[in-house]
Protein backbone atom coordinates (compact mmCIF):
# COMPACT_ATOMS: atom_id res chain seq x y z
CA UNK A 1 0.00 0.00 0.00
CA UNK A 2 1.03 3.14 -0.60
CA UNK A 3 1.85 6.09 1.73
CA UNK A 4 -1.19 8.24 2.67
CA UNK A 5 0.88 10.96 2.05
CA UNK A 6 1.96 11.21 -1.03
CA UNK A 7 -1.37 11.43 -2.37
CA UNK A 8 -1.70 14.79 -0.36
CA UNK A 9 -4.59 13.57 1.35
CA UNK A 10 -4.64 15.81 4.71
CA UNK A 11 -4.28 19.26 2.13
CA UNK A 12 -7.39 19.76 1.21
CA UNK A 13 -9.50 22.65 2.89
CA UNK A 14 -12.39 20.59 5.03
CA UNK A 15 -9.64 18.29 6.57
CA UNK A 16 -7.19 21.20 7.73
CA UNK A 17 -9.87 23.46 9.00
CA UNK A 18 -12.67 21.41 10.40
CA UNK A 19 -12.49 17.83 10.21
CA UNK A 20 -10.45 18.13 13.83
CA UNK A 21 -13.03 20.85 15.22
CA UNK A 22 -16.03 18.88 13.94
CA UNK A 23 -14.80 15.92 16.37
CA UNK A 24 -17.32 15.08 18.85
CA UNK A 25 -19.65 18.37 18.20
CA UNK A 26 -22.51 16.30 17.30
CA UNK A 27 -24.37 16.26 14.07
CA UNK A 28 -23.65 19.19 11.50
CA UNK A 29 -23.50 19.31 8.31
CA UNK A 30 -21.14 20.89 5.56
CA UNK A 31 -22.50 22.80 2.87
CA UNK A 32 -20.12 23.95 0.28
CA UNK A 33 -21.84 27.14 -1.63
CA UNK A 34 -20.19 27.78 -4.30
CA UNK A 35 -17.85 27.90 -6.17
CA UNK A 36 -20.44 27.64 -8.57
CA UNK A 37 -23.84 28.70 -6.25
CA UNK A 38 -26.03 31.39 -7.68
CA UNK A 39 -26.08 33.06 -4.86
CA UNK A 40 -21.82 33.66 -5.00
CA UNK A 41 -21.97 35.78 -7.91
CA UNK A 42 -18.81 34.55 -9.84
CA UNK A 43 -16.48 31.74 -8.13
CA UNK A 44 -16.43 32.34 -4.65
CA UNK A 45 -16.64 29.05 -2.14
CA UNK A 46 -18.30 29.10 1.08
CA UNK A 47 -17.82 25.96 3.47
CA UNK A 48 -20.99 26.12 5.64
CA UNK A 49 -21.15 24.08 9.30
CA UNK A 50 -24.87 23.54 9.26
CA UNK A 51 -26.69 22.95 12.70
CA UNK A 52 -29.85 22.29 11.33
CA UNK A 53 -30.85 25.25 9.26
CA UNK A 54 -28.47 27.19 11.79
CA UNK A 55 -25.33 28.35 10.27
CA UNK A 56 -22.42 27.48 13.14
CA UNK A 57 -19.27 28.49 10.91
CA UNK A 58 -18.88 29.57 7.80
CA UNK A 59 -15.68 30.40 6.33
CA UNK A 60 -14.91 31.75 2.39
CA UNK A 61 -12.38 29.80 0.19
CA UNK A 62 -10.69 31.91 -2.13
CA UNK A 63 -8.66 31.84 -4.92
CA UNK A 64 -10.64 30.06 -7.91
CA UNK A 65 -10.11 32.68 -10.38
CA UNK A 66 -6.72 34.21 -9.04
CA UNK A 67 -5.00 35.19 -12.48
CA UNK A 68 -1.82 36.61 -10.75
CA UNK A 69 -2.53 40.20 -11.46
CA UNK A 70 0.05 41.86 -8.96
CA UNK A 71 2.64 39.15 -10.42
CA UNK A 72 1.50 40.38 -14.24
CA UNK A 73 2.58 43.67 -13.22
CA UNK A 74 6.16 43.12 -12.71
CA UNK A 75 6.79 41.33 -16.17
CA UNK A 76 4.63 43.53 -18.44
CA UNK A 77 5.51 47.80 -19.02
CA UNK A 78 3.87 50.27 -17.67
CA UNK A 79 1.37 50.86 -20.58
CA UNK A 80 1.13 47.27 -21.08
CA UNK A 81 -0.65 46.82 -17.61
CA UNK A 82 -3.21 49.29 -18.70
CA UNK A 83 -5.84 46.89 -19.70
CA UNK A 84 -5.37 44.38 -16.87
CA UNK A 85 -7.16 47.32 -14.75
CA UNK A 86 -10.24 46.45 -16.55
CA UNK A 87 -10.47 42.97 -15.76
CA UNK A 88 -9.57 43.01 -11.81
CA UNK A 89 -13.23 44.35 -11.00
CA UNK A 90 -15.44 44.11 -14.10
CA UNK A 91 -18.42 45.92 -13.42
CA UNK A 92 -16.67 49.50 -12.05
CA UNK A 93 -13.04 48.94 -14.47
CA UNK A 94 -13.34 52.58 -14.64
CA UNK A 95 -12.15 52.98 -11.37
CA UNK A 96 -9.08 50.60 -11.68
CA UNK A 97 -8.11 52.18 -14.45
CA UNK A 98 -8.35 55.27 -12.50
CA UNK A 99 -6.35 54.27 -9.55
CA UNK A 100 -3.41 52.62 -11.78
CA UNK A 101 -3.21 55.25 -13.60
CA UNK A 102 -3.30 57.66 -11.04
CA UNK A 103 -0.50 55.99 -9.29
CA UNK A 104 1.89 56.46 -12.21
CA UNK A 105 0.92 59.79 -12.65
CA UNK A 106 1.72 61.01 -9.50
CA UNK A 107 4.64 58.90 -9.40
CA UNK A 108 6.53 60.99 -12.67
CA UNK A 109 4.39 64.15 -12.18
CA UNK A 110 2.02 64.15 -14.79
CA UNK A 111 -0.49 67.17 -15.04
CA UNK A 112 -3.79 66.12 -16.50
CA UNK A 113 -5.35 68.81 -18.22
CA UNK A 114 -8.59 69.83 -16.73
CA UNK A 115 -11.00 68.38 -19.52
CA UNK A 116 -9.74 65.40 -18.78
CA UNK A 117 -9.88 65.28 -15.49
CA UNK A 118 -14.01 65.90 -15.81
CA UNK A 119 -14.22 63.67 -18.41
CA UNK A 120 -12.56 61.22 -16.04
CA UNK A 121 -15.28 61.92 -13.43
CA UNK A 122 -18.11 61.53 -15.86
CA UNK A 123 -17.48 58.29 -17.09
CA UNK A 124 -16.27 57.06 -13.61
CA UNK A 125 -19.67 57.95 -12.04
CA UNK A 126 -21.47 56.36 -14.95
CA UNK A 127 -19.80 53.32 -14.17
CA UNK A 128 -20.54 53.12 -10.39
CA UNK A 129 -24.35 53.81 -11.23
CA UNK A 130 -23.91 51.06 -13.35
CA UNK A 131 -22.41 48.75 -10.82
CA UNK A 132 -24.67 49.81 -8.58
CA UNK A 133 -27.59 48.80 -10.66
CA UNK A 134 -26.54 45.39 -11.23
CA UNK A 135 -25.89 45.01 -7.44
CA UNK A 136 -29.61 46.01 -7.11
CA UNK A 137 -31.12 43.84 -9.44
CA UNK A 138 -28.51 40.48 -8.25
CA UNK A 139 -29.42 41.25 -4.73
CA UNK A 140 -32.90 41.39 -5.71
CA UNK A 141 -32.64 38.13 -7.66
CA UNK A 142 -30.68 35.93 -4.43
CA UNK A 143 -33.23 36.75 -2.46
CA UNK A 144 -36.03 35.48 -4.73
CA UNK A 145 -37.35 38.40 -6.93
CA UNK A 146 -36.71 37.97 -10.38
CA UNK A 147 -38.04 41.04 -12.61
CA UNK A 148 -35.94 43.60 -10.83
CA UNK A 149 -32.88 43.10 -12.60
CA UNK A 150 -34.70 43.39 -15.84
CA UNK A 151 -35.36 47.16 -15.13
CA UNK A 152 -32.25 47.58 -13.69
CA UNK A 153 -30.32 45.92 -17.05
CA UNK A 154 -32.85 48.74 -18.83
CA UNK A 155 -30.86 51.54 -17.63
CA UNK A 156 -27.77 49.70 -17.30
CA UNK A 157 -28.34 49.09 -21.26
CA UNK A 158 -28.16 52.72 -21.38
CA UNK A 159 -25.30 53.73 -19.31
CA UNK A 160 -23.67 50.80 -21.78
CA UNK A 161 -24.49 52.26 -25.15
CA UNK A 162 -22.97 55.87 -23.66
CA UNK A 163 -20.33 54.59 -22.34
CA UNK A 164 -19.60 52.13 -25.56
CA UNK A 165 -19.77 55.44 -27.85
CA UNK A 166 -16.16 57.17 -26.33
CA UNK A 167 -14.47 53.76 -24.51
CA UNK A 168 -15.47 51.47 -27.37
CA UNK A 169 -16.33 48.61 -24.51
CA UNK A 170 -18.94 47.80 -22.89
CA UNK A 171 -17.68 45.91 -19.78
CA UNK A 172 -14.03 45.79 -19.76
CA UNK A 173 -12.91 49.25 -20.44
CA UNK A 174 -9.67 50.38 -21.11
CA UNK A 175 -9.71 54.12 -21.25
CA UNK A 176 -7.95 56.16 -18.97
CA UNK A 177 -4.38 56.71 -20.34
CA UNK A 178 -1.64 58.90 -18.26
CA UNK A 179 -2.10 61.85 -18.36
CA UNK A 180 -5.93 61.84 -20.07
CA UNK A 181 -8.75 59.41 -21.11
CA UNK A 182 -8.23 57.92 -24.67
CA UNK A 183 -10.63 59.79 -26.95
CA UNK A 184 -12.23 62.55 -26.34
CA UNK A 185 -15.77 62.95 -25.90
CA UNK A 186 -18.15 63.90 -28.12
CA UNK A 187 -21.43 66.14 -28.10
CA UNK A 188 -23.33 62.89 -28.94
CA UNK A 189 -21.99 61.97 -25.84
CA UNK A 190 -23.03 64.50 -23.79
CA UNK A 191 -26.55 64.77 -24.94
CA UNK A 192 -27.11 61.33 -24.67
CA UNK A 193 -25.94 61.38 -20.87
CA UNK A 194 -27.89 64.48 -19.94
CA UNK A 195 -30.98 62.61 -21.39
CA UNK A 196 -29.85 59.08 -19.32
CA UNK A 197 -29.56 61.67 -16.33
CA UNK A 198 -33.11 62.99 -16.61
CA UNK A 199 -34.30 59.64 -17.20
CA UNK A 200 -33.27 57.93 -14.40
CA UNK A 201 -33.92 60.54 -11.94
CA UNK A 202 -37.74 60.03 -12.80
CA UNK A 203 -36.65 56.02 -12.43
CA UNK A 204 -35.73 55.88 -9.08
CA UNK A 205 -38.63 56.54 -7.60
CA UNK A 206 -40.14 53.84 -9.51
CA UNK A 207 -37.36 50.98 -8.18
CA UNK A 208 -37.85 52.11 -5.11
CA UNK A 209 -41.54 51.57 -5.42
CA UNK A 210 -41.29 48.25 -6.95
CA UNK A 211 -38.49 46.89 -4.29
CA UNK A 212 -37.73 48.92 -1.44
CA UNK A 213 -40.76 49.30 0.29
CA UNK A 214 -41.55 45.61 -0.66
CA UNK A 215 -42.34 43.85 2.82
CA UNK A 216 -40.62 40.75 1.73
CA UNK A 217 -37.62 42.35 1.01
CA UNK A 218 -37.67 44.27 4.03
CA UNK A 219 -38.15 40.92 6.02
CA UNK A 220 -34.90 39.35 4.79
CA UNK A 221 -32.99 43.06 4.62
CA UNK A 222 -34.29 44.83 8.23
CA UNK A 223 -32.10 43.64 11.19
CA UNK A 224 -29.90 41.05 8.92
CA UNK A 225 -26.21 40.77 9.36
CA UNK A 226 -25.79 44.39 11.65
CA UNK A 227 -22.32 45.18 11.34
CA UNK A 228 -21.15 47.89 13.76
CA UNK A 229 -18.78 50.55 13.37
CA UNK A 230 -15.81 48.95 15.45
CA UNK A 231 -16.30 45.94 13.67
CA UNK A 232 -16.26 47.23 10.36
CA UNK A 233 -12.93 49.14 10.65
CA UNK A 234 -11.64 45.85 12.55
CA UNK A 235 -11.96 43.71 8.87
CA UNK A 236 -11.29 47.36 7.15
CA UNK A 237 -13.97 47.46 5.77
CA UNK A 238 -15.13 50.71 3.25
CA UNK A 239 -17.45 52.02 0.65
CA UNK A 240 -21.16 51.28 1.33
CA UNK A 241 -20.03 48.64 3.63
CA UNK A 242 -18.54 50.83 6.06
CA UNK A 243 -21.04 53.86 5.02
CA UNK A 244 -24.26 51.67 6.23
CA UNK A 245 -22.54 51.46 10.11
CA UNK A 246 -22.92 55.23 10.35
CA UNK A 247 -19.28 56.29 9.48
CA UNK A 248 -19.35 59.19 6.38
CA UNK A 249 -16.12 57.39 4.99
CA UNK A 250 -15.66 58.67 1.57
CA UNK A 251 -12.42 58.51 -0.66
CA UNK A 252 -13.52 61.68 -2.95
CA UNK A 253 -14.35 63.53 0.23
CA UNK A 254 -11.48 61.95 2.74
CA UNK A 255 -8.75 62.25 0.55
CA UNK A 256 -10.03 64.38 -2.72
CA UNK A 257 -8.88 63.10 -6.20
CA UNK A 258 -9.22 64.80 -9.22
CA UNK A 259 -11.66 67.34 -9.60
CA UNK A 260 -13.67 65.79 -6.37
CA UNK A 261 -13.52 68.79 -4.22
CA UNK A 262 -14.85 71.30 -7.13
CA UNK A 263 -18.57 69.47 -6.63
CA UNK A 264 -21.03 69.01 -4.32
CA UNK A 265 -22.60 66.01 -3.19
CA UNK A 266 -23.46 64.59 -0.40
CA UNK A 267 -22.06 61.07 1.05
CA UNK A 268 -25.35 59.33 1.86
CA UNK A 269 -24.84 57.20 5.68
CA UNK A 270 -27.20 55.31 7.37
CA UNK A 271 -26.66 54.05 10.87
CA UNK A 272 -28.42 50.39 11.45
CA UNK A 273 -25.49 48.61 9.92
CA UNK A 274 -27.99 45.93 8.65
CA UNK A 275 -28.28 44.75 5.36
CA UNK A 276 -30.99 47.50 4.92
CA UNK A 277 -28.87 50.13 5.32
CA UNK A 278 -26.09 49.33 3.04
CA UNK A 279 -29.23 48.96 0.70
CA UNK A 280 -30.33 52.25 1.53
CA UNK A 281 -26.54 53.77 0.94
CA UNK A 282 -26.58 52.37 -2.56
CA UNK A 283 -29.82 53.39 -3.50
CA UNK A 284 -28.65 57.02 -2.41
CA UNK A 285 -25.45 56.90 -3.86
CA UNK A 286 -27.31 56.58 -7.28
CA UNK A 287 -28.87 59.96 -6.87
CA UNK A 288 -25.40 61.62 -5.66
CA UNK A 289 -23.76 59.96 -9.09
CA UNK A 290 -26.27 61.95 -10.85
CA UNK A 291 -25.63 65.27 -8.87
CA UNK A 292 -22.35 64.48 -10.59
CA UNK A 293 -22.03 63.81 -13.37
CA UNK A 294 -24.87 66.65 -13.85
CA UNK A 295 -22.21 69.07 -12.26
CA UNK A 296 -19.24 67.78 -14.49
CA UNK A 297 -21.14 68.02 -17.60
CA UNK A 298 -21.88 71.63 -16.64
CA UNK A 299 -17.93 72.19 -16.02
CA UNK A 300 -16.70 70.57 -18.62
CA UNK A 301 -14.08 73.01 -19.92
CA UNK A 302 -12.67 73.03 -23.35
CA UNK A 303 -9.18 71.73 -24.14
CA UNK A 304 -7.12 69.01 -24.78
CA UNK A 305 -8.16 65.29 -23.53
CA UNK A 306 -4.54 64.21 -22.90
CA UNK A 307 -1.47 66.02 -21.62
CA UNK A 308 0.90 66.40 -24.68
CA UNK A 309 3.83 66.48 -21.88
CA UNK A 310 3.35 62.72 -21.41
CA UNK A 311 7.06 61.03 -22.91
CA UNK A 312 6.64 58.15 -25.10
CA UNK A 313 7.86 55.94 -23.08
CA UNK A 314 6.59 55.52 -19.34
CA UNK A 315 9.61 55.41 -17.38
CA UNK A 316 8.90 56.60 -14.20
CA UNK A 317 12.11 58.04 -11.77
CA UNK A 318 12.93 55.00 -8.84
CA UNK A 319 10.08 55.39 -5.98
CA UNK A 320 6.68 54.35 -4.53
CA UNK A 321 3.60 55.76 -4.01
CA UNK A 322 -0.33 54.88 -3.49
CA UNK A 323 -2.88 56.13 -4.98
CA UNK A 324 -7.01 55.55 -4.13
CA UNK A 325 -10.36 56.46 -5.46
CA UNK A 326 -13.63 55.26 -4.48
CA UNK A 327 -14.92 52.54 -6.45
CA UNK A 328 -18.07 51.47 -5.90
CA UNK A 329 -17.42 48.41 -3.72
CA UNK A 330 -15.55 50.61 -1.48
CA UNK A 331 -11.47 51.62 -1.46
CA UNK A 332 -9.74 51.22 -4.31
CA UNK A 333 -5.27 51.44 -3.93
CA UNK A 334 -2.92 50.69 -5.93
CA UNK A 335 0.81 50.77 -4.40
CA UNK A 336 3.46 50.78 -7.02
CA UNK A 337 7.21 50.54 -6.43
CA UNK A 338 9.17 52.07 -9.48
CA UNK A 339 12.67 51.20 -9.40
CA UNK A 340 13.63 53.13 -12.16
CA UNK A 341 13.18 50.68 -15.16
CA UNK A 342 10.28 50.51 -17.69
CA UNK A 343 8.47 47.77 -15.89
CA UNK A 344 7.14 48.00 -12.02
CA UNK A 345 9.01 46.67 -9.35
CA UNK A 346 5.74 45.65 -7.67
CA UNK A 347 2.47 46.38 -7.91
CA UNK A 348 -0.32 45.78 -5.00
CA UNK A 349 -3.69 45.85 -5.45
CA UNK A 350 -5.95 47.01 -2.40
CA UNK A 351 -9.37 45.25 -3.35
CA UNK A 352 -12.35 46.49 -1.21
CA UNK A 353 -14.08 43.55 -1.76
CA UNK A 354 -10.92 41.29 -0.32
CA UNK A 355 -11.57 43.56 2.81
CA UNK A 356 -15.59 43.72 3.29
CA UNK A 357 -15.82 39.51 2.27
CA UNK A 358 -14.10 38.84 5.69
CA UNK A 359 -17.22 40.43 7.50
CA UNK A 360 -19.28 37.72 6.10
CA UNK A 361 -17.52 34.86 8.45
CA UNK A 362 -18.44 36.50 11.56
CA UNK A 363 -21.88 38.04 10.75
CA UNK A 364 -22.62 34.67 9.11
CA UNK A 365 -22.38 32.80 12.61
CA UNK A 366 -25.45 31.89 14.34
CA UNK A 367 -28.13 32.93 11.59
CA UNK A 368 -30.00 31.09 9.47
CA UNK A 369 -28.99 29.79 5.89
CA UNK A 370 -31.21 31.98 3.68
CA UNK A 371 -29.97 35.08 5.66
CA UNK A 372 -26.33 34.14 5.69
CA UNK A 373 -27.22 34.24 1.46
CA UNK A 374 -28.80 37.98 2.64
CA UNK A 375 -25.83 39.09 4.18
CA UNK A 376 -23.15 37.47 1.46
CA UNK A 377 -25.68 39.62 -1.48
CA UNK A 378 -25.43 42.73 0.70
CA UNK A 379 -22.21 42.94 0.49
CA UNK A 380 -21.50 43.35 -2.94
CA UNK A 381 -18.93 40.97 -3.73
CA UNK A 382 -16.85 40.58 -6.90
CA UNK A 383 -14.82 37.55 -6.98
CA UNK A 384 -12.59 38.61 -10.01
CA UNK A 385 -11.86 41.35 -8.09
CA UNK A 386 -11.50 39.28 -4.21
CA UNK A 387 -9.20 36.97 -6.01
CA UNK A 388 -7.25 39.68 -8.04
CA UNK B 1 -53.06 47.03 16.98
CA UNK B 2 -49.33 48.01 15.17
CA UNK B 3 -49.26 44.46 14.03
CA UNK B 4 -52.61 45.32 11.65
CA UNK B 5 -51.20 48.41 10.49
CA UNK B 6 -47.73 46.75 9.71
CA UNK B 7 -49.76 43.67 7.88
CA UNK B 8 -51.60 46.56 6.00
CA UNK B 9 -48.34 48.34 5.32
CA UNK B 10 -46.88 45.41 4.10
CA UNK B 11 -50.04 44.58 1.89
CA UNK B 12 -50.04 47.55 0.63
CA UNK B 13 -46.16 47.18 -0.75
CA UNK B 14 -47.05 44.37 -2.79
CA UNK B 15 -49.81 46.61 -4.48
CA UNK B 16 -47.50 49.51 -5.03
CA UNK B 17 -45.16 46.89 -6.28
CA UNK B 18 -47.58 45.12 -8.72
CA UNK B 19 -48.79 48.86 -9.95
CA UNK B 20 -45.45 49.64 -11.68
CA UNK B 21 -45.31 45.71 -12.87
CA UNK B 22 -48.90 46.60 -14.36
CA UNK B 23 -47.65 49.46 -16.10
CA UNK B 24 -44.57 48.29 -17.63
CA UNK B 25 -46.86 45.15 -19.03
CA UNK B 26 -48.67 47.86 -21.17
CA UNK B 27 -45.54 49.74 -22.38
CA UNK B 28 -43.83 48.57 -26.03
CA UNK B 29 -40.95 45.92 -26.36
CA UNK B 30 -37.66 47.54 -24.85
CA UNK B 31 -35.83 44.14 -26.14
CA UNK B 32 -34.41 44.07 -29.38
CA UNK B 33 -35.86 41.23 -31.90
CA UNK B 34 -32.39 40.05 -33.19
CA UNK B 35 -31.75 38.96 -36.07
CA UNK B 36 -35.30 40.73 -37.33
CA UNK B 37 -34.17 43.91 -35.61
CA UNK B 38 -30.89 45.40 -34.89
CA UNK B 39 -29.25 47.53 -32.28
CA UNK B 40 -28.85 51.18 -33.61
CA UNK B 41 -25.14 51.92 -31.67
CA UNK B 42 -23.60 48.98 -33.89
CA UNK B 43 -21.28 52.43 -35.60
CA UNK B 44 -19.60 52.74 -32.31
CA UNK B 45 -18.63 49.05 -31.91
CA UNK B 46 -15.07 48.02 -31.66
CA UNK B 47 -14.14 45.07 -33.52
CA UNK B 48 -10.27 44.13 -34.67
CA UNK B 49 -7.92 46.34 -35.49
CA UNK B 50 -7.36 46.95 -39.42
CA UNK B 51 -4.93 48.31 -41.13
CA UNK B 52 -5.89 51.64 -43.00
CA UNK B 53 -5.17 52.75 -46.50
CA UNK B 54 -3.07 55.15 -48.15
CA UNK B 55 -5.77 57.73 -49.77
CA UNK B 56 -3.96 57.48 -53.13
CA UNK B 57 -3.58 53.83 -52.68
CA UNK B 58 -6.32 51.67 -51.42
CA UNK B 59 -4.36 48.59 -51.93
CA UNK B 60 -1.59 49.92 -49.78
CA UNK B 61 -1.33 50.41 -46.09
CA UNK B 62 -0.25 53.80 -44.23
CA UNK B 63 2.29 51.64 -42.38
CA UNK B 64 6.11 52.68 -42.17
CA UNK B 65 6.94 49.35 -40.80
CA UNK B 66 8.15 50.96 -37.37
CA UNK B 67 6.47 48.33 -35.47
CA UNK B 68 5.67 50.34 -32.38
CA UNK B 69 2.26 48.24 -32.48
CA UNK B 70 4.02 45.08 -31.83
CA UNK B 71 6.14 46.26 -29.31
CA UNK B 72 3.37 47.95 -27.17
CA UNK B 73 0.98 45.05 -27.35
CA UNK B 74 0.45 43.61 -24.03
CA UNK B 75 -0.76 40.22 -25.29
CA UNK B 76 1.62 39.86 -28.31
CA UNK B 77 -0.78 39.43 -30.91
CA UNK B 78 1.00 41.21 -33.33
CA UNK B 79 3.40 39.78 -35.70
CA UNK B 80 5.08 41.83 -38.58
CA UNK B 81 7.06 40.95 -41.43
CA UNK B 82 9.15 42.90 -43.27
CA UNK B 83 11.85 42.53 -45.53
CA UNK B 84 14.60 45.16 -46.61
CA UNK B 85 15.14 45.40 -49.93
CA UNK B 86 18.63 45.26 -52.18
CA UNK B 87 17.59 47.72 -54.75
CA UNK B 88 14.59 49.98 -55.29
CA UNK B 89 13.24 52.52 -56.90
CA UNK B 90 11.23 55.52 -54.37
CA UNK B 91 7.36 55.28 -54.40
CA UNK B 92 7.04 59.09 -56.25
CA UNK B 93 4.53 59.83 -53.32
CA UNK B 94 4.51 62.84 -49.88
CA UNK B 95 3.86 61.33 -46.64
CA UNK B 96 0.72 62.12 -45.58
CA UNK B 97 -0.35 61.74 -42.02
CA UNK B 98 -3.76 62.81 -42.29
CA UNK B 99 -5.43 62.11 -45.36
CA UNK B 100 -5.28 64.17 -48.43
CA UNK B 101 -3.20 66.72 -46.42
CA UNK B 102 1.09 66.11 -47.60
CA UNK B 103 3.07 66.44 -44.56
CA UNK B 104 5.71 69.40 -44.76
CA UNK B 105 8.84 69.01 -46.19
CA UNK B 106 8.17 65.56 -46.97
CA UNK B 107 7.70 65.78 -51.13
CA UNK B 108 8.12 62.36 -52.58
CA UNK B 109 9.93 61.22 -49.46
CA UNK B 110 8.71 58.29 -47.61
CA UNK B 111 9.54 57.26 -44.06
CA UNK B 112 10.17 54.15 -45.64
CA UNK B 113 13.11 55.41 -47.70
CA UNK B 114 16.54 56.67 -46.56
CA UNK B 115 17.88 58.86 -49.26
CA UNK B 116 17.27 56.77 -52.33
CA UNK B 117 16.95 53.47 -50.38
CA UNK B 118 13.59 51.71 -49.63
CA UNK B 119 14.26 51.10 -45.77
CA UNK B 120 11.29 48.69 -45.23
CA UNK B 121 8.71 46.61 -47.00
CA UNK B 122 5.83 45.17 -45.33
CA UNK B 123 4.98 41.66 -46.22
CA UNK B 124 2.72 40.29 -43.79
CA UNK B 125 0.17 41.98 -40.69
CA UNK B 126 -0.69 38.85 -38.50
CA UNK B 127 -3.18 39.56 -36.17
CA UNK B 128 -3.56 36.84 -33.41
CA UNK B 129 -7.03 38.24 -32.54
CA UNK B 130 -7.68 34.99 -30.04
CA UNK B 131 -5.81 36.64 -27.40
CA UNK B 132 -6.70 40.37 -28.12
CA UNK B 133 -8.30 42.48 -25.34
CA UNK B 134 -8.94 45.29 -27.57
CA UNK B 135 -7.37 48.04 -25.55
CA UNK B 136 -6.43 50.03 -28.07
CA UNK B 137 -2.38 50.86 -27.41
CA UNK B 138 -1.86 49.72 -30.96
CA UNK B 139 -4.05 52.30 -32.51
CA UNK B 140 -3.16 54.94 -30.05
CA UNK B 141 0.69 54.44 -30.45
CA UNK B 142 0.95 54.12 -34.19
CA UNK B 143 2.74 57.13 -35.45
CA UNK B 144 1.15 57.07 -39.15
CA UNK B 145 -2.87 55.95 -38.28
CA UNK B 146 -2.39 53.28 -39.73
CA UNK B 147 -4.25 51.26 -37.60
CA UNK B 148 -8.22 51.70 -36.90
CA UNK B 149 -10.75 49.41 -35.45
CA UNK B 150 -13.01 47.55 -37.44
CA UNK B 151 -16.77 47.00 -36.89
CA UNK B 152 -17.33 43.27 -37.67
CA UNK B 153 -19.98 42.69 -35.12
CA UNK B 154 -20.92 39.31 -36.33
CA UNK B 155 -17.32 37.49 -36.16
CA UNK B 156 -17.63 33.93 -35.39
CA UNK B 157 -15.86 31.17 -35.71
CA UNK B 158 -15.32 27.82 -34.69
CA UNK B 159 -11.54 27.41 -34.75
CA UNK B 160 -8.85 28.79 -33.19
CA UNK B 161 -7.67 29.82 -37.06
CA UNK B 162 -10.37 31.51 -37.94
CA UNK B 163 -9.09 34.31 -35.49
CA UNK B 164 -5.88 34.43 -36.90
CA UNK B 165 -5.58 37.21 -40.11
CA UNK B 166 -3.43 38.66 -41.86
CA UNK B 167 -4.30 42.60 -42.20
CA UNK B 168 -2.38 43.00 -45.00
CA UNK B 169 -4.24 40.62 -47.66
CA UNK B 170 -7.36 41.86 -45.89
CA UNK B 171 -6.67 45.30 -46.99
CA UNK B 172 -5.58 44.48 -50.67
CA UNK B 173 -9.11 42.03 -51.04
CA UNK B 174 -10.76 44.88 -49.52
CA UNK B 175 -9.44 47.74 -51.68
CA UNK B 176 -11.15 46.39 -54.87
CA UNK B 177 -14.78 45.75 -53.34
CA UNK B 178 -16.82 48.64 -54.42
CA UNK B 179 -17.62 49.58 -50.55
CA UNK B 180 -16.81 48.04 -46.94
CA UNK B 181 -20.15 47.20 -45.34
CA UNK B 182 -20.59 44.88 -42.46
CA UNK B 183 -24.42 45.54 -41.70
Amino acid sequence: MQDKSSFNLDGDYYSSKFAEQRKGEGDTLILNLGPQHPSTHGVLRVMVELDGEYVRRAEPVLGYIHRMHEKMGEVKTYVQYLPNMGRVDYLHALAWNWAYVGAVERLMGIEVPPRAEYIRVITCELNRICSHLLWWGAYVLDLGGFTPILYAFDDRENIMDILQMVTGSRLTYCYYRFGGVSSDITSEFIAQTRAFVDRFRKRIPMYHDLVTGNMILRGRCEDIGVISLEMAKRYGATGPVLRGTGLPYDVRRAEPYSVYNQIDFDIPVSEAGDAMARYDVRLAELEQSLRIIEQALQQLPDGPYISADVPERIVPPKGEVYFAVEGARGKIGVYLISDGSDKPYRIKLRAPGYSNLHVFAELAQGTILADAISILGSLDLVIPEIDR
Amino acid sequence: MTTIRKTLNGLWSLIVGLKVTGKEFCKPWLTVHYPRQEVNNLNTYRGHIELVSLSDDPGKPKCVVCRRCEEICPSDCIRIEMHTPEESHLPDRPLMLISGVPLAGSVAKDPLCEGDKLLRVLDGFYLNYNMCSLCGLCVQNCPVSSLTFSQEVYLAGQKRSDFEFDLLQRLQEDAYKPIKSYH
